[in-house]
């Protein structure tokens, strides 16, 4: 472990915590420039967040100790989870320890104690958004780890640095397998992260929502930390679709500083492409209906395995 | 990973296409759209048997690209937008089994496709080989949406979608069929389909319906 390896690392991990808010407000903006009307300051979410830290918690008398420590729990997973992602370079102290099954269970753990948290007060909303919440998870998930595993067939390990080391250094070509699990992923990412095929972020109506009803409970610097995991959970999406399908601009193999000086750029705009292509595809898809989102995610799974079957298959 | 040639892969994205547009013919409800992804189909078979011709230098296989440019991608779609049109069909949506276990269902029989098409890719010696399980799985996926539809309409559809697999069958394990052969079937399909247009007429006058379990009872009345 070099000083540098270290350096890329926390590097990661800071970068990943301070500008998850600001990929937000960035979709946020371009949300509202798609829907012609004026958007809130990019800043926005740092705003909310600090205001939230400056509040008194207020927390029902029925909590039990759960619901006060899962927005750590959350929000330390996540910041873990960024740790594992190679989103600068490839070169990481903390990726040994963990690969993308590893990272998978990571953001099943989270997900888990957000569920139990929701219940954990007994009201009606915080209980049905769990359950649905865990619907959402359990068909996602699948879905995911096969995109994982279509990866990991190509490039032959499980590793995500190693993945997109071997991915950004593999010969040009049409990859027809890689492009379905693109697909599938983007699928996975909006299901997973609340975004609108599946749930509304901006709603007020408690009898849609699916993430916001586990959070109604909370407030002040719980809620803070919540909304902050939150954002770094589809920045972490977002690093994991970089990794896996444009991992060009990581800086490879053993790390100089001018390595890292072109990648920080590089991800950034590879985010505020990322950024404006979401805010695109929600503006364009309607809300489905809850009982519809079996069939998104179903779809989703199928065009993982397709990849899959596909890469067997033609070895493409 | 060995770097196949451009053509060779151009050609393995119109396989794995073919094989998408299968799932979502599988997945669709609405008749216009499902003759829509017909089209597609014929158009992405259309470019592969071009791909093909190029590569290989056969003169046949421009004919049959022809023919299916003509037959699958112009023709037939408009004689079945006509017929929905005069039948009044638009908007009918076929009331289904669960499409997600429809595509679970699916994704089984690509898997069992490959497995079958294992021994007949090492047998054959085309450089387009690997491609046969796709076409085999094209066929058989045709033949689950023909299984899962009621709605005459649609049970045609999944008909031509699977002369569609058979003809990608042909071409990626012999280069396609002698342009004899060929010529045969695209007349068959041609005929069929104009038989079947009146016939739909006559389901229709018979039972106001294009729903084809009303043909299961044998006698009329119970």
């Amino acid at each position: 472990m070099t000083l540098m390896e270290l350096l890329t690392q926390s590097l990661e991990i800071i970068v990943a915590v301070a500008a998850a808010p600001l990929f937000l407000g960035w979709i946020n903006q371009c949300r509202a420039w798609l829907q012609n009307r004026r958007a809130p300051s990019v800043l926005q979410p740092y705003r909310t967040i600090r205001k939230l830290f400056h509040k008194d918690a207020v927390i029902a008398n029925t909590a039990s100790p759960l619901f006060r420590i899962t927005p750590y729990i959350v929000f330390g997973a996540m910041t873990l989870a960024a740790a594992i992602i190679p989103s600068m370079g490839t070169r990481l102290p903390f990726t040994a320890a963990a690969d993308a099954i590893a990272l998978v269970g990571l953001l099943a753990t989270a997900r888990v104690f957000m569920a139990l948290a929701a219940m954990d007060i007994g009201t009606a909303f915080g209980s049905f958004g769990a359950r649905r919440e865990m619907m959402v998870g359990f068909l996602a998930e699948p879905a995911l780890l096969m995109v994982i595993f279509v990866a990991s067939l190509i490039s032959a390990t499980t590793s995500l640095p190693a993945i997109s080391e071997h991915l950004a250094t593999a010969a040009l070509g049409l990859y027809p397998s890689l492009a379905f699990t693109a697909v599938a992923f983007t699928m996975v990412l909006l299901a997973e992260n609340a975004r609108i095929p599946i749930d509304n972020p901006a709603t007020h109506l408690e009898l849609t929502m699916i993430h916001e009803a586990m959070l109604l409970e909370y407030s002040a610097r719980h809620l803070a930390l919540m909304e902050w995991a939150a954002a770094l959970k589809l920045f972490n999406y977002a690093c994991i679709g970089f990794a896996l399908f444009v991992p060009w601009g990581l800086a490879a193999g053993a790390v100089a500083p001018t390595a890292l000086l072109v990648a920080i750029p590089l991800l950034a705009l590879k985010l505020a492409l990322a950024g404006s292509a979401l805010a695109l595809v929600e503006s364009v898809s309607a809300k489905l209906r809850v009982f519809r989102a079996p069939e998104f995610l179903a779809t989703a799974f199928m065009f993982a395995v397709l990849g899959l079957l596909v890469h067997l298959l033609l070895g493409a | 990973m060995a770097q196949l040639s451009w053509d060779l892969q151009l050609l393995n994205v119109c396989a794995a296409l073919l094989l998408l547009l299968a799932f979502a013919m599988l997945s669709q409800r609405r008749i216009v759209t499902l003759v829509n992804l017909l089209a597609l189909q014929g158009a992405v078979l259309c470019v592969a048997t071009l791909l093909l011709a190029w590569r290989t230098g056969e003169p046949h296989l421009y004919f049959s690209a022809l023919l299916t440019l003509g037959l699958k991608v112009i023709f037939l779609p408009w004689l079945l937008r006509r017929l929905i049109r005069q039948l009044e069909v638009y908007w009918d949506t076929e009331p289904m089994m669960n499409i997600a276990g429809t595509m679970l269902i699916g994704l089984m029989i690509v898997i069992f496709a490959f497995g079958l098409a294992q021994p007949i890719s090492a047998l054959a010696s085309t450089a387009t080989r690997s491609s046969i399980g796709v076409a085999v799985a094209v066929i058989l996926l045709a033949f689950l949406t023909m299984i899962t539809r009621r709605k005459a309409m649609s049970q045609i559809v999944g008909f031509l979608s699977m002369e569609n697999g058979l003809f990608f069958a042909a071409m990626s394990a012999t280069y396609g069929m002698p342009m004899v052969v060929e010529l045969g079937v695209a007349l068959d399909v041609l005929v069929a389909m104009l038989v079947l247009g009146v016939f739909f007429f006559q389901i229709r006058e018979r039972f106001e319906s294009l729903d084809l379990h009303h043909l299961e009872s044998l006698k009329e009345e119970k």
